[in-house]
């Protein structure tokens, strides 16, 4: 499975990277996962890859090439969309944040993104944030939509916590715990 | 026991299972993690130096005196270090030595995209390229027995994909090296004419005796598929071919300088075409020409920016190309709220200045509304530059150097001794911010700590300058940027060089907790705001200015700006 994380630097696209590739640990498949450090974090568009499967060779997943886009900011999500596999799915953090061009005014953030994502991608659009507050830190937005990914593919909820548990520092394990549980229990058992 | 390790850690593991006594490094992305775990290790010393170079010699000096010792950094920085790399490849070592210098094809946090695969040749030293975790932490270790076997200083080459990405390891246990017994040798370690004439000689038959062996490294590897099509690749561009071509045959170089060429003959004998496929320069294509062994290579692939497996697709099988939406608004990096390099960029653009500026986070002053940065080239160039400008232009007195504390310590400070030397009047602010930002906040000289986050001598950046022969030196708070651009406009009128230090620790590394701010009913739209281009604050016709109190960290600089009290502490 091709998992492609996006976001904007600072919003815990490598948290969110890590807690998968220990997924990949618990699930005992093969992972690679590719990250951006350095000049790209600090605000900038933020693209992760996370690779499983049986054999992985490039750490990188090619465009049209995703089974899933986990989005941690609207814009991030449609200007990543065509990575997105035919079929491929969706799970969209709702917020917006504004880019500096479009700040400065030279540039409009797009309209209706997230209704395109759901009609054309039949994205699953969360308002993460509100999720992520109500477990105690709005930084938490990643495992919110993580909680929400694996609910959609069938991930027990014992093997993201397990993940969970092995990759978040234990000072901030408790509220991340709560933003899994939130983002697991947004849509309903299939 | 395997573990899913970034390949920077799988370099660290290597480094420590190897028995690596010494590790010596300037941080510079994508490499900064390998010593930032290495100072982990209680069996390792490691130090963050002054700059590559001083590295080098660090590793250097720990291997003459018999101790395996590596160095680590970005491509750039070997720039910096090239002069000790080629006169150690002279010497030879005593205990192994490994260079680790990680490339950045796509540029995603460098200047250039320059390929180090050159320096291996022209400094007549082997490199080697992995292509995952598992083979960074296997080729670390035999980049030192090869260092040991062959008496030579090892390059171990990484690229941004492989250094930040992680795939499964097994760990295994440390093997303590005995130090081999430092010998006096002037023949060996007194690189003067005489006796470098000698080693000379030496350096061309060590690599005779690598090129001839390297036929028969394991790491250099043919696997025989459909035998229509032979590709030669290495690193990370090995793994995009394994999923982008499945059914070719493939030679994978794990030792790309020198070239295994009786491997490759034997290989080009058995497949109807070769194929070189390599990122950046056409490094491994050229010496096959050179060689008389026809293939092709780079009037198929870019050498701009990275590979991938489409790109290959695309090339070698007809893949139709899947395009991106070019029409969004690009979301480009930005200085952090509260970052305190803000309130300087926002005056020098106010002051309509020239401003040579330099490597770090404060590159992105040059960014759209700051719009503060002239010139941007290598590390502590900003320096030399602004001297350079005022001997040419005598008259312009408006230009300015911007350096920031870490990048100043590494290769400012000779451009300042010179700009003293030579009776110039460059104007310098040196943006003190307390760490080496950019590349993730290490210690460096002045903060007084070690990589091990132990105490140490904190070097006093004023006294220095002072040292240098700088008569105005001054030490100003980021916050008070009226000050700021008072003293900015007094140093660039006096005939004499200056050094105004703008003094406050980064705001990741301070995480101050502040109370946000909000716009009150006082605005007036003027929008001055909006020209301190902090992420917090946007402005849209309906609802007008607004500072989002989820980024805002309560800094103050937009306070400072605006002159209609319309902005507030958040209640």
């Amino acid at each position: 499975m091709n998992i492609l994380i996006v976001g904007v630097g600072g919003q815990g696209t490598l948290l969110a990277s890590r807690i998968l590739g220990n997924l990949a640990s618990v699930l005992r498949v093969d992972c690679k996962l590719n990250e951006v450090h350095g000049m790209a974090q600090r605000g900038g568009s933020v693209v992760t890859h996370v690779k499983m499967g049986e054999k992985v060779y490039s750490p990188v997943i090619s465009e049209g090439d995703a089974d899933v886009i986990l989005a941690f900011e609207a814009l991030e999500a449609f200007r990543y969309r065509h990575f997105l596999k035919k079929g491929g799915a969706m799970v969209v953090n709702a917020q917006e944040i504004m880019p500096m061009p479009v700040i400065t005014g030279v540039a409009r953030y797009p309209e209706n993104v997230l209704e395109i994502m759901k009609k054309d991608y039949g994205a699953v659009v969360i308002d993460a944030q509100k999720y992520a507050a109500e477990s105690g830190s709005v930084r938490a937005v990643n495992t919110v939509v993580l909680g929400c990914f694996a609910k959609k593919f069938g991930i027990s909820y014992e093997n993201a916590e397990k993940a969970l548990e092995m990759s978040v520092k234990p000072k901030l394990l408790q509220i991340n715990k709560t933003a899994l549980k939130k983002g697991y229990d947004i849509l309903p058992i299939i | 026991m395997k573990e899913l390790l970034l390949g920077n850690a799988a370099v660290a593991r290597g480094a420590y299972e190897a028995g690596v006594k010494v590790a010596a490094a300037y941080p510079g992305t994508p490499s900064t993690e390998i010593t930032e775990i290495l100072s982990g290790y209680g069996e390792i010393y490691s130090e963050w130096s002054p700059n590559e170079k001083v590295a080098f010699e660090v590793a250097f000096g720990a291997s003459v005196a018999g101790v395996r010792s590596m160095v680590c950094m970005k491509h750039v920085g070997l720039n910096v270090a090239a002069d000790p790399l080629f006169t150690s490849s002279y010497t030879g070592i005593n205990g192994g030595l490994v260079a680790v210098v990680a490339d950045d094809p796509g540029m995603f946090s460098s200047q250039n995209e320059q390929d180090t695969r050159f320096y291996a040749r022209s400094a007549h030293v082997p490199l080697l390229e992995p292509s995952d975790s598992a083979e960074a932490k296997q080729y670390t270790k035999l980049a030192f027995e090869l260092s040991e076997k062959y008496d030579t200083p090892v390059i171990l080459r990484t690229t941004t994909r492989l250094a930040h990405g992680q795939s499964f390891v097994e760990l295994g246990e440390r093997e303590e090296k005995t130090p081999v017994p430092y010998v006096k040798n002037v023949q060996k370690y007194v690189m003067m004419p005489v006796n470098a004439k000698a080693r000379h000689l030496i350096v061309e038959s060590r690599m005779k005796r690598l090129a001839s062996d390297a036929d028969g490294f394991e790491i250099n590897s043919i696997t025989y598929n459909d035998k229509k099509t032979g590709i030669l690749c290495s690193g990370v561009v090995y793994q995009y071919v394994k999923e982008a071509l499945p059914d070719a045959s493939v030679l994978k170089l794990g030792m790309v300088y020198p070239l295994p060429f009786n491997l490759i003959r034997q290989f080009a004998s058995n497949v109807d075409e070769i194929i070189v496929i390599e990122e950046l320069e056409p490094f491994i294509e050229n010496q096959l020409k050179a060689n008389g062994i026809p293939c092709k290579g780079k009037e198929l692939f870019s050498k701009q920016g990275e590979l991938s497996v489409n790109i290959i697709k695309q090339v070698l099988t007809g893949l139709e190309p899947v395009l991106a939406d070019n029409t969004l608004p690009a979301r480009p990096p930005v200085l952090c709220a509260g970052c305190p390099h803000r309130g300087v960029f926002y005056i020098l653009n106010k002051l309509r200045l020239t401003v040579c500026g330099d490597i770090g986070c404060y590159t992105l002053g040059a960014n759209a509304p700051l719009s503060a940065v002239d010139t941007v080239l290598c590390m502590g160039a900003g320096i030399g530059m602004a001297h350079g400008f005022s001997k040419a232009l005598p008259d312009k007195k408006n230009v300015i150097a911007v350096i920031g504390d870490s990048t100043f310590i590494h290769s400012g400070i000779t451009g300042l001794i010179d700009c003293v030397y030579n009776k110039g009047n460059a104007t310098v602010l040196i943006l003190d911010n307390s760490t080496t930002g950019m590349t993730g906040h290490q210690n460096h000289p002045a903060t007084g700590k070690t990589i091990k986050e132990e105490d140490t001598y904190s070097l006093d950046l004023a006294v220095l300058c002072r040292a240098c022969g700088v008569k105005s030196v001054t030490t100003v708070d980021a916050d008070d940027i009226e000050r700021i651009e008072s003293l900015i406009k007094d140093e660039l009128k006096k005939d004499e060089p200056s050094v105004i230090i703008v003094k406050k620790p980064c705001e990741l590394i301070v995480k101050e907790i502040r109370k946000p701010y909000m716009i009150n009913p006082n605005c007036k739209k003027c929008k001055v705001c909006m020209k301190i281009g902090c992420p917090a604050i946007s402005y849209n016709e309906k609802a007008g200015l607004k500072i989002d109190a989820a980024v805002c960290v309560g800094c103050g600089l937009c306070l400072s700006v605006c002159k209609f009290s319309a902005i507030e502490e958040v209640l």
